[in-house]
Order: structure tokens, then C-alpha cells, then sequence
């Protein structure tokens, strides 16, 4: 029995060396799978089935968070067997080089400031900080004009939003001056 | 010829003063954002969503068919111009689109490219007046188990069948199914996945799903990754053909209407099958006329292609408007845009409001019409586009994506939504997921439970009953073959594996020598 045991582990050795080959991210993505589809499944269980439905429910959600998490387990698989992902190409995407995830970060920052100070700075000015902030974030130094573009952007938004269309954004501490 | 005169009903409603207006500034907004870099068409009509939402319905629509059009024609210009198609469909046209514009024959490109689009996208939606309604007065027949099962089938074909890892494309679906569990559920009224957020178990808002999986993870992504060195972008003039040019031109553009048409009416959708059909039959075509300029720029490689592909935009729409089931990334956004007038796109539709069916039909021919009067002239214009700087471009593109999440329902919760989607978006991105399954998903996942439901009570809880219905059994027949037959053609003929293969290498030399 040892013999056909033998032969995969060395068939398999010369992947052990961890190396670009595999990508270990990937079983991030599995794991996180796994947790949703296991969320979705307990959280129908905490459903109360009604009358007359045969179905309820509880059915999709099972089915659901039971495919996922295996679709997870076989994600982790297939992940150290060497499978890699396809990173998506597109027309301002560079694949070459390292990804920056600290303009990600920054960028994510932005908006959350925006989510945040929606409510009460209105549209027009959030909305401009967002402009701003973001081609900061993406390395434009030309903080002046950003402002003006940004300022214009969200103003004019505000009056097209408010009179073309009947949407009336929040205007915020500007209350009265729109 | 009842359709027609009922088409004709149609473009009495939408041509008024005003609605031509809408048309126009619908083709104008859609080629503009269409043909900035790094958006393609989904995206275009993603962002573009909130500027219809004072309108009525009919008005809303025209300007839908204009973005929707526009779109398409944009993306297809920056193929041309920069060589980095930003969607699969656009692969084929910028193969030998931007060759021709490295030669100096930009104007030709662009010109084939806009004419080709405006004979396929009108026939493709003269087809769509004569099928639809039939398909329409057949599917209002079909019950919910059937219907049920058609929903599944469209799942198989764009996970498994067009994506290219299986895997990767049911995670993808699952992921939106799972999206469109949130809220309260149908029957019972019970919150599902809602984390006690009364906001969640409102529904998470298809608009802002489709923002923020289309536009903000793009943007986020792009970000990661930002080009630092600036493409290199060939100047156009206005577009012209001459004879020979046209001569060359109209029989591709005809062949790819044929190729287009049928793969975006089928459930199977998509328009990279037959964008590469049209491509492979115009270089054999050419080859066997002895005059083969593909690999240095021919003219029929933009024209096929190029006319596939907006027949097959055309054709998405019978599914859309007959079934209700979205096949491509940019229809399934329409659909979302359409569910936010209150309309279910199903077999009701055509019965039930034909009016607005028609307006939308007459609207797409007036969109095609007016882009083709729009943009032969202000190509240049559009050209100058992509010189756009970059940081400026995707703080655009943010700002906008709040704004359209946000002025749905004026919620600031929605907005965090889209910051937490558009992260899922940019993972889906790194990890090579798909997006089209998961939007899908998130559309079709409370309609196919419904359905089953309905199925289940009809039948009094008899599982059996999801097959009652021959069409049923018929349809999971071809879902059977749908799943199986790759498999087995991958074994049987390794010959359109080789045939993609020698194109990729194709690519390969094009990056090489750019």
C-alpha cells in the first residue's frame, strides 16, 4: 500500500515550494466563503415556517448557504493544487506592477467621510470633499482646481438634481443658500 | 403586420419635441461616459441610472436607449483609439481596429464601426418588434414551474457555459443570491440576513448593487492598479469611407448582424461567441479572396465584429422583454433600471403594458438613428476625451457612483452599502470572479424563489411537481446538455481550444509591440 501512496507526495513535491505559483489570498476569499454561506444557513434557522408553503422560508437560504460553503471548501482546493486567479485587465489597469492597496485605503477613507458627513453638510459640500479627497487620493496636486472642479460638480448636481428631476438632495448647512 | 402598426403606435408616443430631446441628450451622456476610458457600457448605464429618475416612464425609456446605444459606441471607439478594449465583447474590434488607426485609417475605423452598428442595431431591434411579442404571447402560457426552470437555465449558461472558470462563476452567482436573501422574506414577512437593520430588510437596491459591483469596483480596482505611464492616443479626424471602403463593409456588417442576433436572443447571450464567429469567418472569407489584410488592419475585422456585437445587444432584448431574463452585464442593469419604474419584465409585460413596450422598441431605433446623426461628426471631440488625467477621471467616476446610490433613496446607509459593495467589487476583481453571475443572482435569486413557491403550492408541496410542465423537462433537458457537452466536446475536438489559442498569441504579438 505504500507504493501508490508514495507516488503522489512525489508527483506533488516540486509544488511545495511556496511560490507565485499558489495564491494563498485566495483561501482568504474560501474562508470568508465559508463564513457566509454558514451565517446564511443559521440565520434560517431563526426563521419561524408559516402555513400553507410548503416551501417557507428556511429552504432558499439552506441551499444557498450550503452550496456557498461548499463552493468555499472547493475553492481552498483548488487554490493548493495551483489554481491562480485571472486578475481582470482593462483599459487604465497595469498588471505589471505591484498592487497599491494604500490608495484603496485612502480612497475607502474618502467615501466613509462622505457617508458620514452626508446628512448634515448636504450634498453640495460632501460631495465636493469626496471629488477632492478621491483625486488626491489618486496623486492629482492640483488641490485649486480640484476644489473648483469638485465644488462645480456638486453644486451643479444639487440645481440639476433639484429642478430638472424633482430629487431634492440634502442641502445641508447650506440650508437656505441653494 | 400588426406588430408594426403597433410600432407605430410606439413612435407616435416617444416622437414628441420633448422626448427627442431626451433622446438626444441620452445618446450624448451615453457616448460621453461610454467612450471615457475604463468604463464600459454596464457601467455607463450604471452611472447614468439617477439622471432618468424625475422622468415619466416613456421619457425615462428614450433616454435609456440612447445611453444604452451610446454606451456601446463609446466603448467601441476607445477600443479603436487605444488598443485596451474595456469589455470582452470590444476584444475582437480593437484587434484590428486600433491596427487600422496605427495605419492612419482611424476615420475608416471609427466610421465602419458606427455605420456597422447602426445596420445591426436596427435590424437586431426590427427582429427583436417581430420575435418578442411572439415569444411574449407563448410565455404568457407557461406556469411557474417552467418559468422557474427557464430561470435556471440562464443561471447554467452564463456560469458555467460563458465564463471561463465554472468555479469561479457559481461563487460569483452564489454570492448575489445570497445579496438578494437580504430583506423580508415574501410570504412570511420574516427578515432574512438582516442583521435587526430595519434599512436591510427594506431590500438592498438593485441600482445600488449594480453601482457599486460595476462602477465603484472598478474605479477601486483601477485605483490599485493605476497606469502610471500615459497611453499612447491617435489622433482622429472626421469619419469617412470611401467605395472600396464600403464595398469591403457590407458584407460584414450583414454577416454580423446574422452571427449577433441569435447568440443575444438566446438565454445562452453574451457577445464574445459571435463578435469571434464574425471575426474568423471575415479573415477566411478574405484569405479565400486573396486580399487578407487582417494582422495589418482590415477593414471587415472592425465591420463584423462590431455589427455582432450590437446585434447582439438588440437581440438581449427579447429575453429581457418576453422572459424577463437578463443574459448580458448591461441588460441586466436595463432590467434593474426598468424595476425601478414599478415594471417586472416577464411574460406579463407585453400584455400588460404594451404601451411602454413599444415607446422602448420605437426608442431604440430612434437612439440608433440619432447616434449615428450625433457621433459621425463629434468623433474627434469624443477623441479628446481620453486625454482626460487620470485622478480627475476616477474622483468622477466616485462622485457620480454616490451620487446615483445616493439620490435612489436619499439614504446615507445606501452609500455605506456601496463603499461595502464596491469593496466586494474590487475582490471580485483581484480574485477572478465574474460580475455578471452576481448580479444575476441578485436579480433572478427572489424571482426564481417566488416562482418555486408558486410551483410548490400548485403542486400541494409535491416536489414532482417542478417537472409537470413538458416545457420543463424540456428545458432542464438542455440545461443537462448545457453542463455536459463542453465537457465532451473538450475531449472529443481540441480544436477550438487550439483556435482561441493561436488568437492569443495573436494578442500576445499586439502587446509585444505596443
Amino acid at each position: 500500500m505504500s507504493t501508490p501512496l508514495d507516488t503522489p507526495t512525489t508527483a506533488e513535491s516540486p509544488r511545495e515550494h511556496p511560490g507565485p505559483d499558489r495564491d494563498l489570498a485566495q483561501l482568504g476569499l474560501a474562508a470568508a466563503l465559508v463564513v457566509i454561506g454558514a451565517y446564511t444557513v443559521y440565520d434560517a434557522t431563526t426563521l419561524r415556517v408559516g402555513f400553507g408553503d410548503p416551501v417557507g422560508p428556511r429552504v432558499f437560504p439552506y441551499v444557498i448557504g450550503a452550496v456557498t460553503v461548499v463552493l468555499g471548501v472547493l475553492l481552498a482546493i483548488a487554490t493548493l493544487r495551483g489554481d491562480v486567479a485571472e486578475a481582470e485587465g482593462g483599459e487604465d489597469v497595469d498588471l505589471r506592477q505591484p498592487a497599491d492597496w494604500t490608495t484603496v485605503l485612502k480612497l475607502v477613507g474618502v467615501l466613509m467621510v462622505t457617508v458620514l458627513t452626508v446628512s448634515f453638510l448636504g450634498w453640495a459640500i460632501s460631495g465636493a470633499i469626496l471629488f477632492v479627497g478621491a483625486a488626491w487620493s489618486l496623486g492629482s496636486r492640483t488641490l485649486v482646481r480640484d476644489v473648483i472642479v469638485g465644488l462645480v460638480l456638486s453644486v451643479t448636481s444639487w440645481y440639476a438634481f433639484h429642478e430638472g428631476l424633482g430629487v431634492i438632495l440634502p442641502a445641508g448647512i447650506l440650508d437656505g443658500v441653494l | 403586420m400588426d406588430n408594426l402598426s403597433l410600432l407605430m403606435d410606439g413612435f407616435g408616443s416617444v416622437l414628441t419635441p420633448q422626448n427627442l430631446l431626451f433622446a438626444c441628450i441620452g445618446v450624448l451622456l451615453g457616448t460621453f461616459v461610454g467612450v471615457l476610458p475604463g468604463i464600459g457600457p454596464a457601467m455607463a448605464v450604471a452611472l447614468l441610472l439617477p439622471v432618468t429618475y424625475g422622468l415619466d416612464p416613456i421619457g425615462a425609456f428614450i433616454m435609456f436607449a440612447g445611453i444604452y446605444y451610446g454606451g456601446m459606441y463609446g466603448g467601441s471607439t476607445t477600443s479603436i483609439l487605444l488598443n485596451t478594449p474595456g469589455e470582452s465583447a470590444s476584444v475582437m474590434t480593437a484587434l484590428e481596429g486600433n491596427l487600422m488607426a496605427r495605419a492612419g485609417r482611424a476615420s475608416q475605423a471609427l466610421a465602419t464601426a458606427a455605420i456597422g452598428s447602426f445596420i445591426a442595431g436596427t435590424i437586431g431591434t426590427l427582429l427583436v418588434v417581430f420575435f418578442a411579442p411572439a415569444l411574449a404571447s407563448v410565455a404568457v402560457e407557461i406556469g411557474a414551474p417552467s418559468y422557474f426552470a427557464l430561470m435556471v437555465l440562464a443561471m447554467i449558461m452564463v456560469t458555467s457555459v460563458l465564463g471561463g472558470s465554472p468555479l469561479r462563476g457559481f461563487i460569483a452567482l452564489f454570492l448575489g443570491l445570497t445579496i438578494g436573501l437580504v430583506g423580508l422574506d415574501l410570504n412570511t414577512g420574516q427578515p432574512r440576513l438582516s442583521f435587526d437593520q430595519p434599512l436591510l430588510a427594506d431590500r438592498i437596491d438593485v441600482v445600488v448593487v449594480a453601482v457599486g459591483i460595476f462602477a465603484l469596483g472598478e474605479a477601486l480596482w483601477v485605483a490599485a492598479h493605476l497606469r502610471r505611464s500615459p497611453l499612447h492616443v491617435i489622433p482622429v479626424g472626421r469619419p469617412w469611407m470611401d467605395r472600396t471602403d464600403l464595398r469591403r463593409s457590407w458584407g460584414p456588417w450583414l454577416r454580423g448582424t446574422a452571427y449577433g442576433f441569435p447568440f443575444g436572443a438566446l438565454p445562452a447571450g453574451g457577445a464574445e461567441i459571435p463578435t469571434f464567429l464574425s471575426y474568423l469567418t471575415e479573415k477566411r472569407i478574405a484569405k479565400r479572396k486573396g486580399v487578407d489584410e487582417f494582422g495589418k488592419g482590415a477593414i471587415e475585422g472592425v465591420a463584423g465584429p462590431e455589427a455582432a456585437n450590437n446585434a447582439s445587444a438588440a437581440g438581449t432584448f427579447v429575453p429581457l422583454l418576453a422572459l424577463g431574463l437578463p443574459v448580458t452585464a448591461t441588460s441586466a442593469v436595463m432590467l434593474a433600471a426598468l424595476q425601478g419604474y414599478g415594471i417586472e419584465p416577464g411574460p406579463g409585460l407585453m400584455t400588460d403594458q404594451p404601451e411602454l413596450v413599444w415607446a422602448l422598441l420605437a426608442s431604440l431605433l430612434i437612439g440608433n438613428a440619432l447616434l449615428l446623426v450625433l457621433n459621425l461628426p463629434l468623433a474627434p471631440v469624443w477623441a479628446k476625451l481620453l486625454r482626460i488625467p487620470r485622478p480627475q477621471l476616477y474622483a468622477g467616476i466616485l462622485f457620480f457612483a454616490a451620487l446615483g446610490a445616493y439620490a435612489a433613496n436619499l439614504q446615507a446607509f445606501d452609500l455605506f452599502l456601496l463603499v461595502l459593495l464596491g469593496l466586494l467589487g474590487l475582490a471580485m476583481r483581484r480574485f477572478g470572479l465574474p460580475v455578471l453571475p452576481l448580479v444575476l443572482g441578485v436579480i433572478l435569486g427572489p424571482l426564481m424563489e417566488f416562482r418555486l413557491r408558486e410551483a410548490m403550492a400548485i403542486s400541494g408541496g409535491e416536489v414532482s411537481g417542478l417537472w409537470s410542465e413538458p416545457l420543463a423537462v424540456v428545458i432542464y433537458v438542455v440545461v443537462a446538455i448545457a453542463v455536459v457537452a463542453p465537457l465532451v466536446l473538450r475531449r472529443v475536438r481540441p480544436a477550438p481550444a487550439a483556435v482561441a489559442e493561436e488568437l492569443d498569441i495573436h494578442t500576445h504579438d499586439e502587446e509585444k509591440v505596443r
